[in-house]
């Protein structure tokens, strides 16, 4: 399987100090690790004192906006008469990412245990967690998890024979990245079209099903037992640089590195020491050229940045980027910038709804210039082309995909502008693939035309 | 696998199945919601989404068949046309295809005989398609094989893989 | 119960609106067009086209202005650099893929996709790489879908679902793959269907019946009434050369929102008939406007009129037909063609009604009696007068028994026996006049094309009748005969064109306008 490695004596092992553990899968696994001990103790307390606690505790929301998690619960107002949800994002689909993926294939538990506090705490007797259709594994481990704590009665109407109701349900998402944006999920499990709503309203007043909702991401919710159980000035002295970020984080990291994974660290950890300790640096013989620290949406570092960054949400901003979902995507000498780059235009372009017209024109018209310029076809002209579409891109739409779309562009066309001359002037080779890459995208859209062009 | 479009249609929401979809139902506040479970059996079921299986979940949850049709073409993961027996997703955005993932495309291309992506092979075993980020970055490069994920291919893999595929 | 009123600036103006109105709505209060397209005030928003985005002063972000309620305070720009630059992207990236075919597009001359980037767009587009192409496709009903034109502002799809509660489209694919889509067998055969030609604002969905028939500036356009059923809708009547070649629905919020019926819609062409009534008749031949009425009124001397008259004929027609069995006796009889109810459920009180006539309310309100059977009761010697009535649908008994008979019309009369005299008139697009609807709602409807012939407005040959039977009826315009019947009748007390405007006003007592 090639995962977990040995967790780093530098990590934090908190949330995936269980992880490669296959008996913690089971109820009686994750019991025998101290499970649902918080859930018990957190069914005992009123969810106001609960939501104090998580406030208390500094945490952040793990998902890729970093919203004060207590602040979030405490917007749902209690004995409203409405129904209230809580709605899991499991639909980890931000390339470079895949940290909630580990979380539910090896602590499906921690999960349900999250949920049924989360949901007790905004006053919800239901939530669902919407795991995204491909993670099968997670899914199936998922819902043995469910099974078993409903069998146990630890949720269902009677949660822990506490005589509450905290139901919990796995909803499997069917392909859509943009399902990962709240809103967009909403409308899918609605039995929608995963597009995203214009906010207000906010999720709070409406949400799912048009009721209070509060949504958060699975590491998130994995984390607030461990606040409850060590209580929140524990999590809040877990800080290494600013008090606004506390607590621990997983790290995907992946790409040209030596050791790709998952790591846990404290927040504020410092960036270099990540890349070159932790993840042991350069495969032999390369070395780092770039950083996309944050999953694919965040503006790419370059090497010089990425060293004097402190790990946390303030310190990666202070470096011209964010810190997003913790995905961490390494290129190094060997990688053509322009070619990466014209690819992950490619994927918002595949992923984008389609509703607003800055994203659906957009996205695709942003990857046809830029596989055209790695096929060697590029002009001068297409460079000031590509900055002024991602202008008209950024900030005049309903979600951010188009936002997302343009960052890499941009971030890519400052730091590394002369790979882009190269590939027009010709000084450098178009790769082979680049070509092959300009055919599959014109598949792209045969999906929905004759493939003709006019 | 369902038969290739050729058969009749047979109704999905019968039997024991209609009583997975009336549990299902139980779930949400309303119908539409298992819009998505639904149209998970049918392709369990049938191997694809067809029109007449957006017909029949349309009429089970009081939906129009066009309604349905727009959120089956919305998401990718339900197939509107037959597939292969051995559906093969390789995840080619960037932070694969900078460890190798078009490689592995080439190469299953060559090994199942497929050739073209989107195209189900001569013998109707394999069909191979690029897919967007597969969430296992670290493990590239994944390919998900019908419900199963093979992670760290490389293109030397490929064909030892295949033939591990009863 | 209103809602307070928010004070903003729009453009430099003071605006004040109900609190929750739309920016974009609160705009045109003061005059300024926000540009847009996927909005649409009769249907929910969708703030998808991104087109209205405006600058609103302490925003972080343009605003869509659709999408956005009205702030105490906001000061709203529209025009200002940042919102043309934003729109100026939209108008570029809504062209990248657009075919460009506007010579040979329907929408041409009517197109907001070709107005705005006339008005604000760039002058030529940076797009280098090959265009999206989709084939066009029947729709089913009256429909037909280019693609390639489409700027998946969704309101068509918006309609059918919010407003017709029939979902038979929608946004299939995804991204700029995106396209209208509908079910295989689902056809636009809905009887409301046809309002998404109109609501699409450029020309992805188009009219078969329209297609390649008139360049939009090619048409002239008039206010005017459906006189299909008893709704009354209020319409624009386009015609080219003398000849109607489109109906359209025109906004009224009391009677027919921003739709029309597909039955109205389509139902023409007997408008453009060709064997028409043309020339004054008098004993069977051709002669003079004062033979024929000389005619008639030497028919009708010491004779009872047994009068059969068309339900969608005018309020002014009806007023007078009172008037000429005042002086002869008799009585003004009408029948109702019914037909199947058809609803527009997203509207409230809107439907293509049974009554397939546009003014039964009117020609009660002046004394014409309903009735399945018109011709029953014609007594030996009575004047038939038929006014605007199919000749071929008169029975032979009614005719056997009047002693002569007068036809008013625009059908060819030849055929009818005892034919003492036959007066020309024009037909509803070719005057001017008034309908009462069936919620007693008093319509203008104004004269779209000329009256073939020696025809004439059936007031103007009604009015000189009367002259002729002695009465005073110095009426010079419809108008004038309005405000006569205003006067005289109680229901319209105070009434005149003018203060009818082009939206009309309910009767006296009556509900007020179509349930809202």
């Amino acid at each position: 399987m090639g995962y977990p490695h040995k967790t780093h004596p530098r990590e934090t092992a908190i949330l995936s100090k269980h992880f490669g553990e296959t008996e913690a899968r089971t109820l009686d696994g994750w019991k025998k690790r101290g499970g649902y001990r918080a859930l018990e103790q957190a069914l005992a307390m009123t969810p106001a004192q609960i939501v104090d606690i998580v406030k208390a505790s500094g945490l952040r929301g793990r998902g890729g906006a970093g919203f004060p998690t207590g602040m979030k619960w405490s917007f749902m107002k209690p004995g409203d008469g409405k129904p209230h949800y809580l709605c899991c994002n499991a639909d980890e689909s931000e390339p470079g990412t895949f940290k909630d993926r580990e979380i539910m294939r090896w602590t499906p538990h921690a999960l349900v245990e999250g949920c049924a506090i989360g949901a007790y705490a905004i006053g919800a007797e239901t939530a669902y967690i919407y795991i995204r259709g491909e993670f099968t594994e997670c899914i199936d481990w998922m819902e043995k998890a469910v099974a078993e704590a409903y069998a146990a009665g630890i949720i269902g109407n009677n949660a822990m024979g506490t005589g509450k109701r905290i139901d919990v349900h796995v909803h499997k998402g069917a392909g859509a990245y943009i399902c990962g944006e709240e809103t967009a999920l909403m409308e899918s499990l609605e039995g929608k079209r995963g597009n995203p709503r214009i906010k207000p309203p906010f999720p709070a007043v409406s949400g799912l099903f048009s009721q209070p909702t509060t949504i958060n991401n699975v590491e998130t919710l994995v984390a607030v037992p461990h606040i409850l159980m060590n209580g929140p000035e524990w999590y809040k002295a877990m800080s290494l640089s600013s008090p606004k970020s506390t607590g621990s984080k997983l790290f995907s990291v992946c790409g040209n590195v030596s050791r790709p994974g998952n790591y846990e660290i404290v927040l504020g950890f410092p960036f270099k020491d990540f890349l070159y300790d932790l993840c042991g640096g350069p495969q032999p013989g390369r070395k780092f050229k770039a950083v996309i620290p944050g999953g694919a949406s965040v503006p790419i570092q370059t090497m010089e940045e990425a060293e004097a960054t402190m790990m946390d949400y303030e310190g990666f901003v202070a470096q011209g980027t964010m810190l997003g979902s913790g995905g961490v995507i390494i290129f190094d000498d060997q990688q053509n910038m322009p070619r990466m780059i014209a690819r992950l235009a490619r994927f918002f372009a595949h992923e984008s709804c389609g509703q607003c017209t800055q994203c659906r024109e957009g996205t695709a018209w942003t990857t046809k210039i830029l596989e055209r310029i790695v096929a060697g076809q590029g002009t001068f002209e297409d460079l000031d082309t590509l900055l002024e579409l991602a202008d008209n891109m950024t900030g005049k739409t309903i979600c951010v995909l188009s936002d997302s779309c343009a960052a890499p562009v941009v971030s890519g066309l400052q730091k590394f502008r002369h790979e882009f001359e190269a590939l027009i002037t010709g000084k450098r080779s178009s790769m082979s693939t680049g070509a092959k890459l300009t055919a599959q995208s014109s598949q792209l859209s045969a999906a929905a035309s004759t493939g003709l062009s006019v | 696998m369902s038969a290739h479009g050729t058969t009749p249609y047979t109704q999905v929401f019968t039997g024991k199945r209609k009583n997975d979809l009336d549990a299902i139902l139980l779930r949400y506040p309303n119908k539409q919601a298992a819009l998505l479970p639904a149209l998970w059996i049918v392709q369990e079921v049938h191997g694809w989404v067809s029109e007449e299986g957006m017909t029949e979940v349309a009429a089970a949850l009081g939906l129009t068949a066009a309604y349905v049709k727009g959120v089956v073409t919305f998401y990718t993961m339900y197939h509107q046309h037959p597939v292969g027996k051995y559906f093969v997703q390789i995840c080619t955005t960037s932070p694969c295809l900078c460890a190798g993932a078009d490689k592995v495309t080439e190469a299953f291309l060559k090994h199942t005989g497929c050739n073209e992506l989107g195209v189900t092979s001569p013998d109707g075993k394999y069909t191979v398609i690029e897919v967007e980020c597969l969430g296992a970055c670290g493990f590239a490069t994944p390919v998900q094989i019908n419900a199963d994920t093979v992670e760290n291919v490389t293109a030397d893999k490929v064909q030892q893989i295949l033939a591990g595929l009863k | 119960m209103t809602a307070p009123l928010v004070n903003l600036t729009i453009e430099g103006r003071p605006v004040s609106v109900p609190a929750g109105t739309s920016i974009l709505e609160a705009a045109k209060t003061a005059g300024v067009l926000i540009p847009h397209y996927c909005y649409h005030p009769g249907l929910p928003v969708a703030g998808v086209c991104r087109m209205c985005l405006v600058d609103v002063e302490k925003a972080p972000k343009l605003m869509p202005s659709c999408a956005t309620a009205v702030a105490e305070g906001q000061v709203v720009h529209v025009h200002n650099d940042k919102s043309l630059e934003a729109r100026k992207g939209v108008l570029e990236l809504l062209l990248i893929n657009h075919p460009l075919d506007c010579p040979i597009c329907d929408q041409s001359g009517e197109c907001e996709l070709q107005d705005y980037t006339f008005q604000e767009g760039r002058q030529d587009s940076r797009y280098r790489e090959p265009k999206r192409f989709n084939p066009v496709e029947d729709f089913g009903g009256d429909v037909l879908y280019v693609p390639n034109r489409c700027i998946l502002c969704t309101r068509c799809v918006r309609f059918m679902d919010d407003v017709h509660k029939d979902a038979v489209l929608a946004v299939g694919e995804r991204g700029d793959r995106a396209v209208i889509t509908t079910a295989p067998d689902a056809g636009l055969t809905q009887p409301w269907a046809s309002n998404v030609v109109d609501l699409c604002p450029v020309g992805a969905l188009l009219s078969k019946d329209f297609l390649n028939k008139a360049r939009a500036w090619e048409l002239d356009r008039s206010a005017s009434v459906c006189t299909g059923c008893s709704q009354g809708c209020n319409i624009v009547v386009e015609t080219r050369d003398n000849a109607v070649v489109r109906l359209k629905p025109r906004a009224n919020e009391a009677v027919n929102a921003f739709f029309m019926c597909d039955e109205g819609r389509l139902n023409y062409r007997w408008l453009n008939r060709q064997d028409r009534c043309a020339v004054p008749m008098a004993n069977g031949a051709p002669a003079e406007w004062s033979t024929a009425i000389a005619a008639a009124v030497g028919a009708l001397n010491g004779k009872r009129a047994h009068v059969v008259a068309n339900a969608s004929l005018s309020n002014e027609v009806f007023f007078l037909l009172k008037r000429i069995v005042g002086k002869t006796g008799g009585s003004v009889k009408f029948d109702v063609p019914q037909g199947a109810e058809a609803a527009l459920p997203g509207v409230e009180d809107l439907a293509l009604r049974a009554d397939r006539v546009a003014n039964a309310t009117g020609a009660e309100a002046f004394g014409a009696a309903r009735t399945e059977q018109p011709y029953a009761g014609v007594s030996a010697g009575d004047v038939l007068v038929l006014v605007d009535v199919e000749p071929s649908a008169v029975p032979s008994t009614a005719l056997n028994a009047a002693s002569a008979v007068i036809f008013i019309g625009t059908a060819d009369p030849s055929g009818l026996s005892k034919l003492t005299a036959a007066f020309p008139i024009a037909n509803v697009v070719e005057s001017d006049g008034t309908l009462t609807n069936l919620r007693g709602r008093v319509q203008r409807f104004l004269q779209a094309k000329a009256a073939p012939g020696q025809a004439r407005p059936a007031w103007f040959a009604l009015a000189d009748l009367l002259i002729a039977l002695g009465e005073k009826a110095d009426y010079a315009t419809a108008s004038d005969i309005f405000a006569a019947l205003a006067t005289s009748t109680p229901a319209f007390d105070g009434m005149s064109f003018d203060s009818l405007g082009l939206k009309g006003t309910p009767l006296a007592g009556s509900m007020a306008g179509a349930g809202r």
